[in-house]
């Protein structure tokens, strides 16, 4: 048993029971963080904010959501909207959120992709960053049942199709996914449990995971350089604040951070008041129907390039263009041969494949909104190929790469 | 000791997922209440009725008798003949990924909005990304009735024949 005195204050109290003043050094006024950084290294501290808008905005929908077929519907569009006080306001900024939080999610990844921070020893921070978005992904799809509108009931039908996985007709394993023949109260029950309760502890573990593969390879900067943490922590410490490359993660990083997530919340709650429309669809105002489809589906705009990737094809073969675009992303820090960490401008060929990606999915993005006909169906396939082309060709341009 | 105590938690783990994967299986009501019947004398020739079965909606077309006349070998195989009428019977859903095309009585076919695919009047594909025809649900005709959810000889014959799915 380890030897207690009698405390002098509470702050020792609490110090001789749980060590508080060694754990806030570890997390926090010594955990170093490079001063060559910008603003996008704010996305972190910016996610870890939208999530926890969602997680708050969504324990008080829940109190008053009600997860049966008969009284969805009305929970959501008529008991939360207009009955409850400040109702509206809780699933404005859930949905708002919701698709905010995928915005943000793609410029942090396309931040990780352009700096390189995925490679030396970064790679289970890209890989567990990867895994956030498979379960974002899904804690997005479940929570779009939720309101049980037509869009609800038909991307449901269409995304829980998928699994019958084409040519392969496995229609019993549609059928245990659903517990139905179509998506009715079984299905409606499990989504929900799905995204009140699994997916989310699923998510706050993985966040975990994140930011513990970020401890000992530590931030990434701008030049991607390979900062001696130890010794210009030390520099730091000794009074030579100046000439050292590291801050504190507190106060000085997070001053910094909370900076731009002040930006970030302005312009968020912006969205919240006046432009919560893209959001929420107006398909989904109309209760789920399952004998009359909407006359035009899609996705959310989060979800538009996969789905356009998916579409110009035929059935299998679209089924397997869309299982490459979901698992190709994390296997980016072993697609990249070129032993470069340093910002895509640096890196030659990688910089062009870098902006044609980029653009490619913003060309894809566009186009799944867009009906599959004529001139758009001819785009969405040239993009849906060429980001399969980019893919593939990634290790060849990279293997070849001059030494920065 | 390794090992018992590895395949004490292996049979706990089996035991476990049986019973997971066995509650996340169709209710016995929900199987129970996959059975409808359609009366079939009260099809007008060449309209479009939809019909419900296990929640997934149901096209009914009395064919008229320029369409029967005009059947080729495929469309004859796929065709529902109680007495002296025949029928169009199919899932209506999309074999891609399960929308409800819409049929256009001007081309006589019907058209998924979802992803582009087309079907013509006696079920069959034109048009990808669907891979086959409409699927036919099971049915047994009885007089001038048909049991959807029960499986008939002609049923079995176009599932054999490969038909349908």
């Amino acid at each position: 048993m380890a030897h207690f005195t009698k405390a002098t204050s509470v702050k020792d109290w609490l110090n001789q029971r749980l060590a508080i003043e060694t754990v806030e050094k570890v997390m926090a006024s010594e955990y170093w963080i490079p001063k060559n950084i910008n603003f996008l290294w704010a996305m972190g501290m910016v996610l870890a904010i939208t999530f926890s808008l969602l997680l708050v905005s969504g324990i008080f929908l829940l109190m008053y959501y009600q997860p049966d077929v008969k009284d969805a519907f009305y929970s959501v569009n008529y008991t939360i909207m207009r009955d409850v006080d400040y109702g509206w306001l809780w699933r404005h900024i859930h949905g708002v959120a919701a698709s905010v939080v995928f915005l943000i999610i793609y410029i942090h990844m396309f931040t990780g992709i352009y700096y390189g921070s995925y490679k030396k020893g970064r790679e289970m921070i890209w890989v567990s960053g990867m895994l956030l978005f498979v379960t974002f992904s899904a804690e997005a799809f479940s929570g779009y049942m939720l309101p049980w509108g037509q869009m609800s009931y038909w991307a449901g039908m269409v995304i829980t199709n998928i699994f019958s996985l084409g040519g392969l007709h496995l229609d019993g394993l549609v059928e245990w996914i659903r517990g139905d023949y179509v998506p009715a109260q079984a299905f409606l029950t499990r989504f929900f449990m799905l995204h009140v309760l699994l997916l989310p502890l699923a998510i706050m573990g993985l966040i975990g995971l994140h930011f513990a593969a970020l401890r000992i390879p530590h931030v990434n900067n701008q030049d991607g350089e390979e900062i001696d943490f130890e010794a210009e922590s030390k520099k730091y410490l000794a009074g030579d604040t100046a000439g050292s490359k590291v801050i504190r993660f507190a106060n000085d990083f997070m001053s910094k951070d909370l900076m731009v997530v002040g930006f970030f919340l302005i312009f968020f709650f912006y969205l919240v008041f006046f432009q919560y429309g893209f959001a929420l669809d107006p398909v989904n105002f109309d209760p789920a129907d399952g004998l009359k489809t909407p006359a035009h589906i899609y996705p959310e705009w989060y979800f538009l390039w996969s789905y356009e990737i998916l579409r110009p094809f035929s059935v299998n073969i679209g089924l397997v263009a869309f299982g490459f675009a979901q698992v190709i992303f994390v296997l980016l820090p072993w697609l990249d041969r070129s032993p470069n960490a340093v910002p895509a401008s640096r890196r030659g060929m990688f910089k062009v494949w870098f902006w044609v990606l980029l653009v490619d999915m913003i060309v894809l993005t566009a186009m799944g909104k867009l009906p599959p006909e004529g001139i758009f169906s001819t785009i969405g396939l040239v993009a849906a190929l060429l980001f399969i082309v980019l893919w593939i060709a990634l290790p060849f341009i990279t293997k070849n790469e001059k030494k920065a | 000791m390794g090992k018992a105590f590895g395949a004490v938690a292996g049979v706990g783990a089996v035991g476990s997922l049986v019973a997971m994967k066995k509650t996340w299986d169709p209710l016995p009501s929900v199987k129970a209440a996959g059975f409808t019947t359609l009366d079939m004398s009260i099809y007008k020739e060449g309209e479009i009725i939809t019909e419900k079965w296990r929640g997934k909606p149901i096209f009914v077309l009395r064919k008229t008798a320029a369409m029967v006349a005009k059947q080729t070998e495929s469309q004859k195989a796929r065709d529902v003949v109680v007495g002296d009428a025949h029928y169009m019977l199919a899932i209506g859903l999309c074999t891609h990924l399960g929308c409800i095309p819409a049929y256009i009585p001007a081309e006589e076919s019907f058209l998924c909005a979802c992803h582009g695919g087309q079907f013509n009047w006696a079920g069959e594909v034109t048009k990808v990304p669907p891979p086959r025809g409409f699927d036919i649900p099971p049915f047994k005709i009885d007089g001038t009735k048909v049991i959807l959810g029960e499986v008939g000889p002609e049923y079995q014959k176009m599932k054999d024949s490969g038909v349908t799915l």
